[in-house]
């Protein structure tokens, strides 16, 4: 179980205004398992993912220490070898299931055009697969599916039919860009389901990004953390929820209500301020500017802590430190 | 993507420079020319331009077929494309806001009437419509301007009709009909001053368009009469001589270009700083 | 979608009935048509006779109901230089024009689509602002000018082409570059924008996801969305060169349609003028109606609905 799938180091993305969207992240999902990524929005996860994926808008840099797929450099291929991994052995399903599929196309030749690209499989073959997947994801009456334009679709259908899209090349990795975010709760859960029993059935290794932490709960082997790109905290999920480290962690979880242990009207936790942007040259901790333990030293270089093998973070505090000790 | 402002902004000074130049050279051509433009000297047809073999210093530009001085007669013509230009889209103009802002402003079956008329003036074609008017009515400045003035509206009245939908559902109009504005208020106090800038790109586009069809109307013969020094009857009065001497179209055609060239280029400037979509 | 096509065709019908008022009203300008045939040498006697002959002593309103009535019935009046049906003269001379039209449409599409979409794949480059830049030149170039330069050093210096006439089917490529001229420049600039915004779209970025070659991402998934626009323009553009082809087939002594019209004008043959403004006219109704059929083939969610 424990053989790493993507292994990512110091990933870094620069816009052209100057800005740094993600700085220094490093990442690593497991053969099999799902891997959260969890921050507000703007923190630079989905630009983290599409750096993975080389699907970055133009005038966006990359660059990294080290970016491997299955033991494959990444940052040696070219678009050409990229492509010949994108959509055949690492699939992405993005946010807007709305927009995401193409009008002009039915479903069944936007699905089959992947196999047949990376498989070279027949029409025919590659349409009797999709038929199968769409079953699969819960889509009944499949072949009739297949014949209609995506506008004939409900936006829960459509991530459905993204995900079956995914699938079709039988993928070790999923990239799952805030798949439900755009749907409606009870779609949610069921598209979430789906992503458990798939992964379960194929060994489908996913990078789930989100930022409701009632999915990271449900969905994760493990999380990191991120904010202003950074990934400030790592840990297999249950460590982290049971020994948030770093203050913005802490926080999150903070602000979200658990049943029964929240009285009626009880003040839920936030967090002041918002997530700044972050100039070129930028050192020190991101945080310090919302962070209750703010101290001057937070300026600093700030050291990466292991507070057990596996959970990492990125704070000057020691590990357990008390929630009131700064106050 | 701002791509390369530099040469946005070069183009469109140069534009501004070629307007105000042709501008400068209509206004004050009495001043300006060397020789009378429809004095014929049957003695020295055909002068080549001074930089050729053959031409003469008194003509920098040469002569035309019945002896007339060529500069003299392209700034006399810049004269003409400049009054039609401007004529046009004033006439134009006022047609075509008119029926666009009412018809955007207030909608419904007035908005179908403008839209109505907008399609039926586009079906009609241009050029041969223009043609039978200028040739029944008889072909003079004025009735070149006010044809071209009762067809090429089309344009106004689209962007019009478009950018006032817009403006009408904004905050600050909704805040005056609250206000108790009267319409016409409303309608020239914050309809027309925040639809203004779209509508001066516009003028420039037909300001164009309008030079170049009596380029082409005075070309076929029913645009403005000879002897006027129009550009397109200089072409066509050349263009028996063109295969020995291609100069003769040569100059009068680079100038319509130059010009048209840059009112566009001025339209693209303006464009830029205004804020204006291309065609809303 | 049959309704809205509906609503459509009563719209055409609307408007080619105002059209047949406008066209008729056209010839009458003159104040006296009649004094206008006779021409300036005619005596008062002439000029009685071609009013009677002609049916111009009639009543305004009588004269237009004839002209409705017949026009409806597909008679577009005679001509009183050939002695000829106006409808005949017409179909003559519709093939040359409709050649030109198409060929110079051909020519505008296969220029203007590959320059747009090159355009839109370098946005903001030099190449970008290159091509754009034919778009403003193109646009200011006078047609009838161009047409002459053409002649002059593509068909007379280098002796490449056919400089009038339309004996054999090259003479239709200079008349047919100069008409696709005038359309290039919108085309260009429609397909540009259709491609920038199809390119970053978030279909195409699912189109990269999966894999998919460069050129399937660009020709056939951005293209196909890009083009819906640019295909009714096209149909449109195609009404606006046929009617615009008056200038070139003078310039090229090609004998179509247009050039019908402006003899017919210069030499006062007004059935003929009415019935070319009328048939003009009718033809840009109907190629914008087949834009708007086109675009409801073209797009999915418009087929539907």
């Amino acid at each position: 179980m424990s053989e790493t799938l993507l292994d990512v180091q110091g990933l870094r993305v620069r816009f052209g205004g100057g800005t740094e969207a993600v700085r220094g992240v490093s990442l690593a999902v497991d053969r099999g398992e799902t891997h959260c990524l969890v921050g507000e929005s703007g923190c630079g996860k989905s630009v983290s993912a599409l750096a993975v994926m080389t699907l970055l808008a133009r005038g966006a840099t990359r660059s990294a220490e080290r970016m491997a797929f299955a033991g494959t450099d990444l940052l040696g291929l070219d678009e050409r070898g990229m492509a010949k991994l994108r959509g055949n052995r690492m699939a992405m399903i993005f946010q807007e299931p709305m927009t995401s599929l193409n009008p002009a196309y039915t479903v069944g030749s936007q699905m089959a055009e992947v196999m047949r690209r990376h498989r070279g499989a027949s029409r025919r073959a590659a349409l009797d697969r999709a038929a199968a997947l769409l079953g699969r994801v819960g889509i009944t009456a499949p072949g009739m599916r297949l014949a209609q334009y995506p506008h004939q679709l409900s936006g829960g259908l459509r991530q459905r039919v993204m995900i079956a899209m995914a699938l079709m090349c039988d993928p070790e990795l999923l990239i799952a860009d805030e798949p439900t975010t755009a749907l409606d709760v009870t779609v949610q859960a069921q598209i979430l389901r789906l992503l458990l029993e798939l992964q379960r059935e194929l060994g489908l290794a996913i990078l789930l990004i989100t930022h409701d932490l009632g999915i990271v709960a449900r969905m994760a082997h493990r999380v990191s953390v991120m904010y202003a790109g950074q990934v400030v905290e790592s840990a297999p999920a249950a460590d982290l929820f049971a020994a948030p480290t770093h203050p913005y962690t802490r926080g999150l979880l903070d602000c979200v209500p658990a049943p029964g242990k929240v009285a009626r009207g009880a003040q839920l936790g936030s967090i002041p301020g918002t997530v700044p942007r972050i100039p070129l040259g930028f050192t020190g901790c991101a945080f310090r500017d919302r962070c209750a333990q703010a101290m001057p030293e937070c300026s600093g270089d700030i050291p990466a802590q292991t507070r057990i093998p596996g959970h990492r973070y990125l704070c000057r505090l020691p590990a357990g430190w008390p929630r009131d000790a700064a106050a | 993507m701002s791509g390369f402002p530099p040469l946005r902004r070069i183009a469109a000074g140069l534009g501004a420079v070629i307007v105000l130049g042709v501008a400068f050279a209509a206004i004050f051509a009495p001043l300006l020319v060397p020789h009378d433009p429809f004095l014929q000297d049957l003695n020295q047809r055909m002068v080549p331009p001074s930089w050729m073999e053959g031409g003469m210093p008194a003509h920098l530009f040469g002569t035309d077929q019945l002896g007339r001085d060529y500069l003299s007669r392209l700034i006399y013509g810049a004269r003409i494309s400049m009054l039609i230009g401007v004529m046009t889209v004033i006439t134009s103009g006022l047609i075509g806001i008119t029926l666009g802002v009412l018809g955007g402003f207030f909608g419904g079956r007035v908005d179908d009437v403008v839209m109505f008329a907008i399609t039926c003036r586009l079906s009609i074609p241009l050029i041969l419509v223009a043609l039978s008017v200028v040739s029944l009515i008889g072909s003079s400045l004025t009735v070149v301007v006010f044809t071209l003035g009762l067809l090429l509206w089309d344009r106004f009245a689209v962007v019009a009709r478009t950018t006032t939908m817009q403006v009408r559902t904004l905050d600050y109009v909704s805040a005056a009909w609250a206000a108790g504005c009267s319409r016409s208020y409303i309608l020239l106090r914050e309809v027309l001053p925040n639809i203004v800038h779209h509508l001066i790109v516009v003028a420039t586009l037909e300001m164009a368009l309008a030079i170049l069809l009596e380029a082409a109307l005075s070309f076929l013969g029913l645009g403005v009469p000879p002897p006027l020094p129009s550009w397109g009857l200089m072409i066509s009065e050349a263009k028996d001589y063109m295969f020995f001497s291609p100069w003769v179209i040569m100059v009068p055609g680079i100038a319509l270009f130059v010009l048209v060239l840059g009112i566009n280029f001025l339209g693209d400037g303006l464009r830029d700083l205004l804020g204006a979509t291309r065609d809303a | 979608m049959v309704t809205f096509l509906a609503r459509r065709a009563l719209l055409a019908l609307l408007v080619t009935l105002t059209v047949l008022t406008i066209s008729f009203a056209l010839t009458r300008l003159s104040g006296d048509l009649a004094v206008s045939i006779a021409g300036p040498q005619a005596t008062a006697q002439d000029v009685e006779i071609i009013r009677k002959a002609y049916g111009l002593d009639r009543p305004l309103l009588a004269q237009f109901f004839d002209w409705v009535g017949s026009a409806a019935s597909g008679d577009l009046g005679r001509s009183y230089l050939y002695h000829e049906p106006a409808a005949k003269l017409i179909r003559e001379r519709l093939p040359v024009t409709l050649t030109l039209g198409l060929t110079g449409l051909c020519i505008a599409l296969l220029t203007a689509i590959p320059l747009g979409i090159l355009a839109a794949m370098r946005e903001g480059s030099l190449l970008d602002r290159a091509i754009m830049l034919i778009a403003v030149i193109g646009q200011a170039m006078p047609s009838f000018w161009l047409g002459l330069l053409l002649i002059i050093w593509v068909g007379l210096k280098l002796q490449l082409l056919p400089i009038s006439g339309v004996d054999t089917w090259d003479g239709y490529i200079l008349p047919g570059i100069v008409l696709a001229f005038s359309a290039i420049p919108a085309l260009m600039r429609l397909t540009r924008s259709g491609m920038v915004d199809a390119l970053a779209s978030d279909y195409i970025r699912t189109a990269r996801a999966k894999g998919l070659s460069r050129a399937s991402i660009v020709l056939k998934h951005a293209l196909r969305n890009a083009a819906m626009p640019v295909v009714a323009v096209a149909a449109v553009q195609l009404g606006f060169m046929l009617s615009g082809s008056i200038v070139i087939e003078s310039v090229f002594s090609l004998h179509g349609v247009g050039y019908l019209g402006w003899e017919s004008i210069s030499k006062n043959d007004f059935p003929v003028v009415q019935a070319v403004v009328l048939f003009l006219a009718i033809v840009y109704i109907c190629l914008t109606l087949l834009a708007d059929l086109l675009n409801a083939v073209l797009d999915p969610r418009l087929r539907a609905a």
